[in-house]
């Protein structure tokens, strides 16, 4: 099992549904985020091209957070989800600072917070709440080992992307283009 | 058309007078609390709502943890509003039940108007004045010098208040100040209005024109969802804005229009359509009237000549005309929904309704559908008194096509000084913020002064409660029954509302606030049911469903009765316009003396230095009612200034800095605003998003973040047929530093 997620560019117009949903689903406190909004604009007026990105933690196969985690804390639960074990977090921020894509917060409880892709929902069968909310549907979610998930056959159909990928981190997350 | 104008004013009152028999409603076991609802074996973490943070009123359901507390609201899956996806403002609405600013209990006011100074009262005494005034007033002056502004689910029982009170100057500002061109324009042309959620059959067009629409940022979620599902069927999306809208990103063709030139385009497009025979022959034969007028009026009209007004390349035009002749009839010129720029703007919309005529896109698959809505019974209710004048009687002969009283013009009405036909001393205010809503906010303020009674109904603290003689709290919608949602769509259905949670603080529903204001004024048997609740029982009963089932699914939808969700080949439509056919050539704004056939006229430009101020929505805020809502301003707290980068180079203006905006009028914003550099914007235009600048300081998360709007709109363009007021002809130009600020101010 190896758990993904694919963002379509062409059509998230970036509402911010997804963020406003992951903070009441996870009561994530106000004035932090788990995931969040990126609009790059390129070209000069009228040639202009848009892109919109909805962004979080890459759950990265390769990832620097899990490696530089003093007390195991940050590690890898199934399916290649990257977790932050509150009990055993001491809040040293290093998992924050080695983070290529700064999908980390310190939370205000003294631990380090991050998306979890909704574990708490995907054991039960739902999606995350960003990809459940996304009036654009634009939010794909699925097992990358099923290739018969909607992840697996989209990222098939379509051409993607990931951020970063010359970190080396291999990034879970794409983003159809 | 007069026949049909009464006929969408009964359908606006809502409350109808259909007779049912006596005390069928006696027995009925009643929910009337969250408590009461546990007791029945329903689920109990989750309660039915729809949704008031905009007019979308998606259903969905509200989540509660196990002590109680309201956790999260998501759709309802059944729904067709939302298909159970929430947008940001409804997923955010919890923190319109948290908002620690709002009003908790009753206020009356006990200095001078606008002073700000209230004492605290009990709903007892604040309604005994709000009455003995309203009596007052009406045995002195008559009961139509009083009027209503409303918005929102309130609005139904506050207009039945008003109705059996004896006054019809009931305005919502969704008219002239946002839909009502639109909405007379279409009825004009088709002879039925676009509706709410618009009956735009997105889903399955092949080719979407947006003019000025910005779907995306403004968060109408059914058609978001449906221009989403089309992106992924490969749909054409024509998009004319001077802005690069988030639509524009999405489209094929992006056509970067002059502002207040979109007619011009309209008419070119109508010319390659006709004169190339694009044009779809059959349906314009059989169900059109007017065409060969309409053919000779827009002879001259090609490419060229609106080349030179509007910006748009020859070439562009005639491609964008070909696209959507290809996609005929699944095209959908969009008729939009604020609409209300240039003061011309019913003669706008007729152009783009006319243009859906020509491709043939109304009652078609992929173009418009019919819709269908869900009748549900009203409770029996006395005859409403005829009202002795109307708003019309104050201005005889002013706008005399507008269906719906126009709430600029009983502004009007409220000033001596403009010598009205009667004068308006009273206005109740229900859910809408008219410092806000209305432009020309110093001619709201001449009017405010001059009345002898401000009642304001709000969840929040919103400016105009600031202006009033007494202040309603409201409970927030989660805390709350309204009346069932019976909306048109695709599938009639019926959403229940019931509260989430008790009213929080000292607030009180819409409905028990309009009934308890009845009962004072004698008019208790137009309010025949004391709890909201027993009500929908009743309504639900004669429908064959309880409010018991409704607790358990939210959303119940049904068939249609036939299947004519679009035209079926060869129909015989009879439209319900004067000659019955869908009118190209308007014979009834000919005879009101209007153009029958839209014309374009030059708008005013900027002088050197200032910019067209052209604003807008953001999905994650509706108008400047959520600017305080703590999850929604978590997402934006404040709004920006769009400035090209040719622009911030001239003036030195750097990204991220703050600056004040001042208007032709010399008018400068109270507070100062953040600029952002951008390419998406036109350099002889700055945009920005409406809804910012509050000046009441207890709505603490917003006060004074960005600037507003609407205080830059001092110069309204009105449109003569309806009253609209067209807000895009304001310039404005960059203050950048405080001193001057102050010496100018």
């Amino acid at each position: 099992m190896r758990y993904a997620m694919a963002v379509d560019t062409r059509k998230c117009v970036g509402c911010s549904d997804c963020v406003v949903a992951c903070q009441t689903e996870n009561n994530v406190p106000i004035g932090f985020c788990r995931d969040w909004v990126v609009e790059v604009m390129d070209g000069t007026y009228p040639q202009l091209e848009m892109e919109i990105r909805s962004e979080r933690c890459n759950h990265c196969v390769n990832a620097p957070c899990v490696r530089c985690c003093p007390t195991g804390a940050s590690h890898f639960a199934d399916g290649g989800i990257v977790l932050v074990e509150r009990n055993k977090c001491i809040g040293c921020g290093a998992c924050i600072a080695s983070c290529p894509y700064d999908a980390r917060y310190p939370h205000p409880s003294g631990y380090v917070d991050k998306c979890t892709f909704c574990i708490h929902r995907i054991k039960s069968g739902l999606k995350p709440a960003c990809a459940a909310v996304c009036p654009t549907k634009c939010i794909y979610f699925g097992d990358l080992d099923d290739p018969n998930s909607d992840i697996s056959v989209v990222l098939k159909k379509r051409k993607s992307k990931t951020l970063i990928p010359e970190a080396g981190t291999k990034p879970q997350l794409y983003f159809l283009i | 058309m007069a026949n049909r104008r009464q006929f969408i004013k009964l359908s606006f009152m809502g409350a109808g007078v259909l007779a049912v028999s006596s005390g069928a409603y006696g027995a009925i076991k009643l929910l009337s609390s969250p408590e009461e609802v546990k007791k029945l074996k329903v689920d109990l973490i989750r309660t039915p709502t729809y949704c008031e943070v905009c007019f979308w009123k998606c259903a969905g359901w509200v989540y509660k943890t196990s002590d109680g507390k309201i956790w999260k609201i998501v759709g309802n899956d059944e729904d067709q509003h939302c298909n159970g996806r929430f947008c940001p403002r409804g997923t955010g609405g919890v923190g319109m039940y948290y908002d620690e600013d709002r009003l908790k209990t009753p206020m009356i006011r006990v200095k001078e108007r606008g002073k700000q100074v209230f004492r605290e009262a009990s709903w007892d005494e604040a309604l005994d004045l709000v009455a003995g005034k309203m009596k007052e007033i009406s045995s002195k002056y008559g009961a139509e010098s009083l009027a209503l502004y409303t918005h929102g689910s309130g609005s139904t029982y506050f207009t039945n208040l008003f109705k059996a009170f004896g006054s019809s100057n009931i305005a919502e500002p969704s008219y002239a100040q946002c839909r009502g061109p639109r909405d007379e324009a279409f009825l004009a042309t088709f002879g039925e209005e676009v509706y709410s959620p618009e009956i735009t059959d997105i889903r399955d067009t092949k080719c979407l024109v947006l003019i000025g629409s910005h779907i995306g940022e403004n968060m109408h979620n059914g058609q978001i969802q449906e221009m989403s599902d089309a992106i992924d069927k490969g749909v054409t999306i024509i998009t004319v804005d001077p802005r690069f809208s988030t639509a524009a990103g999405k489209s094929r063709f992006w056509l970067p229009i002059k502002p207040s030139t979109d007619i011009a385009l309209l008419l070119a497009w109508m010319h390659e359509i006709i004169y190339n025979d694009y044009y779809d022959k059959k349906y314009v034969e059989k169900y059109c009237s007017g065409f060969d007028k309409l053919k000779e009026h827009v002879r001259d009209f090609t490419p060229e000549w609106a080349y030179g007004i509007t910006t748009i390349k020859p070439d562009l035009i005639r491609k964008t005309a070909k696209e959507m002749a290809d996609a005929s009839p699944a095209v959908i010129v969009h008729p939009g929904r604020h609409v209300t720029w240039y003061g011309d703007d019913t003669q706008r919309i007729r152009a783009i309704a006319i243009l859906n005529a020509l491709l043939g896109s109304w009652g078609r698959r992929g173009g418009f559908y019919r819709p269908a809505k869900y009748d549900v019974p009203s409770a029996k209710i006395p005859k409403y008194p005829d009202p002795k004048k109307t708003w019309m009687d104050a201005f005889p002969g002013k706008f005399p096509i507008a269906s719906s009283p126009v709430s600029n013009a009983i502004i009007d009405a409220s000033i001596p000084e403009n010598k009205p036909g009667f004068l308006i001393r009273g206005w109740f205010i229900n859910g809408t913020n008219l410092i806000s809503s209305i432009p020309d906010q110093a001619n709201t303020l001449k009017a405010i002064q001059n009345l002898d009674l401000i009642v304001s109904v709000d969840t929040m603290p919103m400016e105009i409660t600031g202006w009033a003689d007494v202040i309603l709290p409201e409970c927030t919608y989660l805390e709350r029954y309204d009346m069932l949602r019976v909306s048109p769509h695709r599938k009639p259905a019926i959403a229940l509302r019931m509260p989430a949670a008790e009213p929080k603080n000292n607030t009180r529903s819409g409905y028990n606030i309009a009934r308890g204001l009845a009962v004072k004024l004698g008019l208790e048997a137009f309010f025949p049911f004391e709890k909201q609740e027993e009500l929908l029982d009743w309504q639900l009963k004669q429908t064959g469903s309880s409010l018991e089932e409704m607790v358990r699914i939210g959303v119940k939808t049904f068939g249609r009765e036939a299947d004519d969700l679009y035209f079926s080949e060869n129909e015989n439509v009879t439209f319900s316009t004067d000659s019955g056919k869908i009118e190209l050539y308007s014979k009834s704004f000919e005879q009101a003396g209007f153009d029958p056939l839209p014309k374009y006229v030059a708008h005013e430009e900027p002088s050197d230095g200032y910019y067209r101020l052209i604003y807008g929505r953001a999905p994650m805020h509706t108008f400047g009612r959520t600017s305080n809502n703590p999850n929604l301003t978590d997402l934006m707290h404040e709004n920006t200034v769009w400035v090209n980068p040719k622009v911030s180079k001239v003036w030195g203006l750097l990204a991220g800095q703050y600056i004040w905006l001042k208007n032709q009028d010399g008018v400068i914003s109270n507070f100062k605003i953040k600029v952002r550099i951008t390419e998406r914007i036109r350099w002889d235009s700055v945009y920005m998003v409406h809804g910012f600048g509050h000046s009441q300081k207890q709505m603490k998360r917003c006060f004074g973040k960005g600037a507003s709007d609407t205080q830059m709109i001092t110069k309204v363009m009105t449109d003569p047929l309806m009253g609209g007021t067209g807000m895009r002809g304001n310039f404005v130009t960059f203050v950048t530093n405080k001193s001057e600020q102050e010496v100018v101010s």
